[in-house]
């Protein structure tokens, strides 16, 4: 049986060419071919770790946001019910000043008033004066009339003298 | 559809079976024939058919013609000490018929097959040094050819297309190549030491693969027995064994020398040591059969059955003959088709037990 016999040739010549192939296959081929495979395979796991990431991030993201939001919502509240408060105050004191404005507008039309009274008062009083003063010349000399009135009066005015 | 695909498997074996016992008797019926009208036909003959076709030639025959051969000459490269180096073309013998420069190959006796050289009275002197590309090594040559081309433009590929998805022939060879590292050489030699194996592992695989399944092409310059071929098969099975020798740890080598087993089994007897010792040839022995002899008989089957057309032919006439060629062409079609699985498998198969001589060799513990 001839075939169950290995042919030194055919061995000779499967040594050197599977070698040889062996040899370029492992440098050219197979090298980077499993390279390439390894570095793709990282690629795709490093792509679906940072996705993963990203989905994570947004996650969080999305709940800050809310976080945010409800932080928004509560400011909004402060600064209205902040907005309210100084209204009041506003109105408050605009009231407080105004009635204190009344007050010292009333105050001043008072001492205004007790002026002008007072004026009116002294006015008066110096009219009744001259009044009196008329009233009383008119009567003295109505009283002094006569010369013996006027003896009489100077004689008084001596007697009074007298007496001091 | 499960139900008629066994049925129909059953019965293609039921029909083998018949057809092989035909074949027996139909053989011996023709040995018979020839024995007793007392010549040398110009019949038929089945085994010299099957013979010729599963065996290496120093031509690479194509067709015949009646007497017209026509066949691809391929350099004879012969070394004597009488005439030095003597390169020419196996045209120069005529397809074996003439002697030139006093070398001839031999057609039967000890040396069927064989160049051998001669002195001028026509006695055999001697055989030369052959180490002429027969058709098996130009078989090789085409196979490496292809291999290398294929390789080379997905590593070319690989090389420009980073990081993005593979395409084209990159595409229909990566997933086998993915296939080799983690389904083989992962699991058989382990996360930290496979890589160092991948690329002899991928070249066994893709050559083994590669020259079954062009053995199965009838075609020019396809159809050369190579895997079939058992010096082809015993430096594939020299490689794993010079690998895995070579990559043999301590532990591996106290496996052999002194394997944990009762003493008794080592002193005065080293038995165990010795079986230890077979093994390490059996292994690579195996390997080298188990390829050789599926391939082989793949090629062989397919011939047979092609040739018991021409053994109907001869005994009943041309009617049998034609008769037979349905059914011989139906198998042979299964056949080929069962190689094409075979192809596969023996590929794998040789790779993976490669791959688990190598993690047995490398392992720190069991």
């Amino acid at each position: 049986m001839g075939f169950v016999t290995p042919d030194y040739g055919t061995i000779f010549w499967m040594l050197i060419i599977f070698g040889i192939v062996l040899f370029i296959l492992k440098k050219f081929a197979w090298g980077p071919i499993l390279k390439a495979l390894k570095d793709r395979e990282k690629s795709i796991s490093d792509a679906l770790n940072s996705a993963e990431i990203a989905r994570k991030e947004v996650a969080g993201l999305k709940a800050s946001n809310d976080q945010i939001i409800a932080e928004a919502r509560r400011e909004k509240d402060l600064i209205l019910k902040e907005a309210r408060d100084i209204k009041d105050k506003i109105v408050s004191e605009a009231k407080k000043q105004a009635s204190a404005e009344t007050l010292k507008s009333i105050e001043y039309a008072k001492q205004q008033i007790n002026a002008e009274k007072s004026a009116a008062i002294n006015d008066i009083k110096i009219q009744v004066t001259e009044l009196s003063v008329m009233i009383a010349e008119k009567v003295i000399r109505k009283q002094l009339e006569k010369p013996k009135d006027q003896e009489k009066l100077v004689e008084d005015l001596l007697k009074d003298l007298k007496l001091k | 559809m499960r139900y008629r695909m066994a049925q129909i498997i059953r019965s293609i074996a039921l029909i083998f079976f018949t057809f092989f016992l035909l074949a027996g008797i139909c053989r011996a019926d023709e040995t018979q024939q020839i024995t007793e009208e007392g010549y040398v036909s110009k019949s038929f003959e089945a085994g010299k058919f099957v013979m010729e076709h599963v065996s290496d030639a120093y031509e690479w025959h194509i067709a015949s013609f009646g007497e017209t051969h026509i066949s691809i000459p391929l350099p004879i490269i012969l070394y004597s000490t009488d005439k030095g180096l003597n390169i020419f073309m196996s045209s120069k013998f005529h397809h074996g018929h003439e002697t030139y420069m006093d070398f001839r190959i031999e057609h039967e006796g000890k040396n069927e097959g064989k160049i051998v050289e001669i002195d001028e009275k026509g006695e055999v002197i001697g055989l030369p040094i052959d180490l002429s590309i027969t058709k098996t090594v130009a078989g090789i040559f085409v196979s490496v050819t292809i291999l290398l081309l294929i390789f080379l433009s997905i590593a070319k590929k690989a090389k420009q297309r980073v990081n993005q998805a593979p395409s084209g022939i990159q595409n229909l060879f990566e997933p086998v190549i993915l296939f080799i590292r983690d389904e083989v050489a992962k699991p058989a030699i382990g996360e930290k030491r496979f890589e160092k194996f991948m690329p002899f592992l991928l070249t066994a695989f893709f050559f083994i693969l590669i020259n079954n399944i062009l053995g199965l092409i009838p075609i020019f310059p396809f159809g050369a027995n190579v895997t079939g071929n058992i010096a082809v098969t015993l430096v594939l099975a020299l490689f794993t064994f010079f690998i895995t020798t070579v990559n043999g740890n301590k532990h591996y080598w106290k496996e052999i020398y002194n394997p944990d087993v009762p003493w008794w089994l080592k002193i005065p007897i080293p038995l165990m040591p010795i079986v230890e010792l077979s093994g390490l040839i059996t292994k690579p022995f195996v390997l080298m059969v188990r390829l050789f002899a599926n391939m082989l008989a793949g090629h062989m089957i397919i011939t047979v059955f092609v040739s018991l057309i021409f053994i109907f032919n001869s005994l009943m006439g041309v009617e049998a003959g034609l008769g037979v060629s349905v059914i011989s062409v139906a198998f042979s079609v299964f056949i080929v088709l069962l190689d094409v699985l075979v192809s596969f498998i023996q590929a794998y198969v040789f790779t993976l037990l490669s791959a688990l001589y190598f993690g047995m060799a490398t392992s720190e513990h069991h």
